[in-house]
């Protein structure tokens, strides 16, 4: 026990053993929701849960017969296509958009900064019902109920607080000499913004996007009220197959799409390294 | 600029008046260039999601429907006290309109509206509008009243002309009262709803659920926090994927995966009836016991990563001075680390407060119907029962209850301080 100092009494050892051991099943409920689907969408019965055979591991109790029901149905097929076009467009127009207000937002000279920024970081926070009600009267006036368009500009305004908030951090370690130095060896601010300052804070501009993208391909609330049946996506075709008839085809759609936040979760990690390295943090 | 206003520069190297107008001039051009840059996406946000707001709030109190219906019949019905039969060119009036309406074939509407202020109109309007149908344009116009009252004689009572007074108007503050759970009766005055009081109670129910799941998130979340902000940082690195994968993981991801595990023939009771706790399978699914599960785990990352970095942040000598100057271990963490971590928790505990307040997708899938949130009635409002008006007024006192915490989270946390990941 020499990890402890000597003032440790033996009832703080015991806490200090029962706070691990809490942590310890704390992460267990975190990770075993995650971890005990991917099995289960191996199952070659359809049900929701392990079969015996499963459990005493009989080849025959597994099958990728799921993963098929995902390439034979042309509903999810669409689903998955429509999840890409939308959240590639929303993620585009946030980033770009969030990209150009968050170099705003961080000039010392800009007015009404508090004010500007708690509304542009408003969509994070109300709720998504209320904004997919409110979407749902004034979209209807423009025709963008039920197409595309409607969709995209949705998706965009909830992932604009995300990049604004990534973006903004990575900023703030940014040394606006730089920038200055630039525009006094003869660049234009535009040139210096484009050579100089997004080189330095693409891992933000790249880590923001993601997040962008990634609320659209989570997104389902809006798309209840404003997809018609020609804009499902993945989330919108596992939430009516939860109401609706389960089988595991979800479970297997669920385990693709965990193994899609693996890849986010690494990406973004390697960002977050690159950027630290480009602060000269690390 | 601010310190050159505070170090008050002596006379010598004060700018003359050109020079100030200059840098006046310069100081407004950058703000217009700052501005400039958050400009589109302002407007962007301004159209893509304020006029959406903007036009639930509008919705709350705007109904138009019965105006656009029956407008003639309103105009005319203004002449009326209030007070026995209205005036026969009123009825009339009336007869001429619901005669139209069952030639548009929107008198349904119409019946639909007038129930909602006065059930068991319904009926009476349809059946009269049914009668009017094959009416005379001729004979209608002069004996309207007689052929109205002819088809049924309740057009004679004036509750009924109240009623339609009451949800004729264009500004309402009916659909308030009712998410209110009052009502307004004949004489105008306000008072608590004699039928159906279920508004109120489901906010209640649902501040009391965003409560549990708060506490919980809270209890759950802290020693964790603790053990990994002081664990060694390769640990804690490791560790966090355990935290960060599920907040990556989708929604709808995490929520099937508490259906596998709560169903009835799920994980959870193979479990518990292998080891012997149950001979039968519980029921959890459908349950408010199921939505907090599953919604106490679904946030438990933003309870978890603000407290995490803020306790990264605190020395552990305050402890260990506390500890070796001879103070019990659980004294010493109230009064010395627990206060430090204050700003984290407060973080962490309103963002899950507000998030679940909102909730809709989880409850919607696993909380069967004890387990429903006001987002869920306000769906069903939406998308079933096509009451949109209630459903615009029961968000918008949602979305005053959320601004109300933003406000509070802005003032101790800082809106721009929001941090991911």
């Amino acid at each position: 026990m020499s990890e402890f100092p000597a003032y440790f009494t033996i009832w703080h050892k015991i806490g200090i053993y029962a706070l691990r051991f809490t942590a310890a099943a704390v992460l267990f409920f975190l990770i075993l929701p995650i971890l005990v689907i991917i099995p289960l969408s191996f199952n070659s019965q359809p049900y929701f849960t392990f079969t015996e055979g499963m459990l005493s591991f009989e080849a025959s109790a597994y099958s990728l017969r799921w993963y098929h029901a995902i390439l034979e149905n042309p509903n999810w097929i669409l689903a998955i296509k429509n999840s890409f076009i939308i959240g590639f467009f929303a993620t585009i127009v946030a980033t770009v958009l969030g990209t150009i207000a968050a170099v705003g937002l961080a000039s010392p000279d800009m007015p009404m900064k508090r004010v500007i920024t708690a509304l542009l970081l408003s969509p994070m926070i109300v709720p998504l019902i209320i904004i997919a009600a409110g979407m749902f009267f004034f979209y209807t006036r423009f025709n963008l109920v039920g197409t595309f368009p409607g969709l995209v500009i949705a998706h965009a305004a909830l992932g604009v607080p995300f990049v604004i908030v990534t973006v903004t951090a990575t900023l703030s370690g940014f040394d606006r000499s730089l920038y200055n130095a630039g525009l006094s060896l003869g660049a234009g601010p535009l040139r210096t913004f484009m050579d100089v300052v997004l080189p330095l804070i693409r891992p933000g501009v790249i880590s923001g996007g993601l997040f962008a993208f990634v609320t659209s391909f989570d997104e389902v609330v809006l798309v209840l009220f404003l997809a018609g049946p020609d804009q499902r996506t993945i989330p919108r075709q596992m939430f009516s197959g939860l109401r609706e008839q389960i089988n595991p085809t979800i479970l297997a759609v669920a385990t693709l799409l965990v193994i899609v936040s693996v890849c986010m979760l690494v990406t973004l990690e390697l960002l977050r390294r690159r950027s630290e390295r480009l602060r000269g943090v690390a | 600029m601010a310190d050159i206003a505070l170090a008050a520069p002596p006379a010598a190297t004060r700018l003359t008046r050109e020079e100030a107008g200059f840098a006046r001039r310069e100081l407004t051009r950058r703000r217009l260039v700052a501005f400039g840059l958050v400009a589109p996406l302002l407007i962007f946000i301004g159209f893509a999601f304020f006029a959406p707001i903007t036009t639930m709030l509008h919705r709350s109190v705007y109904n138009p429907t019965v105006v656009e219906l029956i407008p003639d019949t309103l105009t005319v019905l203004e002449a009326w006290s209030g007070e026995g039969t209205p005036a026969p060119e009123i009825l009339t009036s009336m007869a001429v309109d619901l005669k139209r309406l069952a030639n548009e074939r929107t008198s349904g509407k119409l019946a639909e509206e007038l129930n909602r202020g006065l059930p068991g109109t319904s009926s009476l309007v349809k059946s009269t509008a049914r009668k009017l149908r094959r009416a005379e344009d001729a004979a209608l116009a002069t004996d309207g009243a007689t052929l109205l009252l002819d088809a049924n004689p309740k057009w004679a009572e004036p509750e009924l002309w109240q009623t339609v007074r009451k949800v004729g108007r264009t500004y309402t503050d009916t659909y308030f009262l009712t998410a209110l759970d009052l009502e307004r009766d004949a004489a105008g005055s306000i008072g608590a709803r004699q039928s159906a009081r279920i508004y109120v109670q489901l906010y209640t129910k649902t501040l009391r659920i965003a409560l549990v799941i708060t506490v919980l998130t809270l209890l759950l979340g802290y020693p964790l926090s603790y053990c990994l902000a002081n664990a060694p940082a390769r640990t804690a690195n490791i560790l966090m994927v355990f935290v960060l994968l599920p907040f990556w993981t989708s929604l709808l991801v995490r929520t099937t995966s508490w259906i596998a595990l709560l169903q009835t023939n799920g994980v959870v009771n193979s479990v518990l009836m292998s080891i012997g706790i149950t001979s039968e399978p519980l029921e959890m699914m459908f349950t408010e016991f199921a939505t907090i599960v599953a919604m106490t785990h679904i946030l438990l990352p933003f309870m978890v990563l603000p407290l995490y970095s803020v306790m990264r942040g605190i020395d552990p000598s305050y402890m260990r001075a506390a500890l070796s100057l001879g103070s019990s271990p659980i004294p010493a963490f109230i009064r010395v680390y627990f206060p430090m971590t204050l700003p984290g928790l407060s973080a962490g505990a309103l963002l899950v407060f507000i998030i679940s307040v909102g909730y809709y997708i989880t409850p919607a899938l696993v909380g069967g119907t004890d387990g429903q949130m006001i987002s869920n009635i306000i769906a069903f409002h939406m998308q079933q029962s096509n009451n949109w008006e209630l459903a615009a007024a029961l968000g918008s006192l949602l979305l005053l209850l959320i601004i109300g915490l933003y406000w509070v989270y802005d003032r101790l946390v800082g809106a721009d301080n929001i941090k991911l990941g």
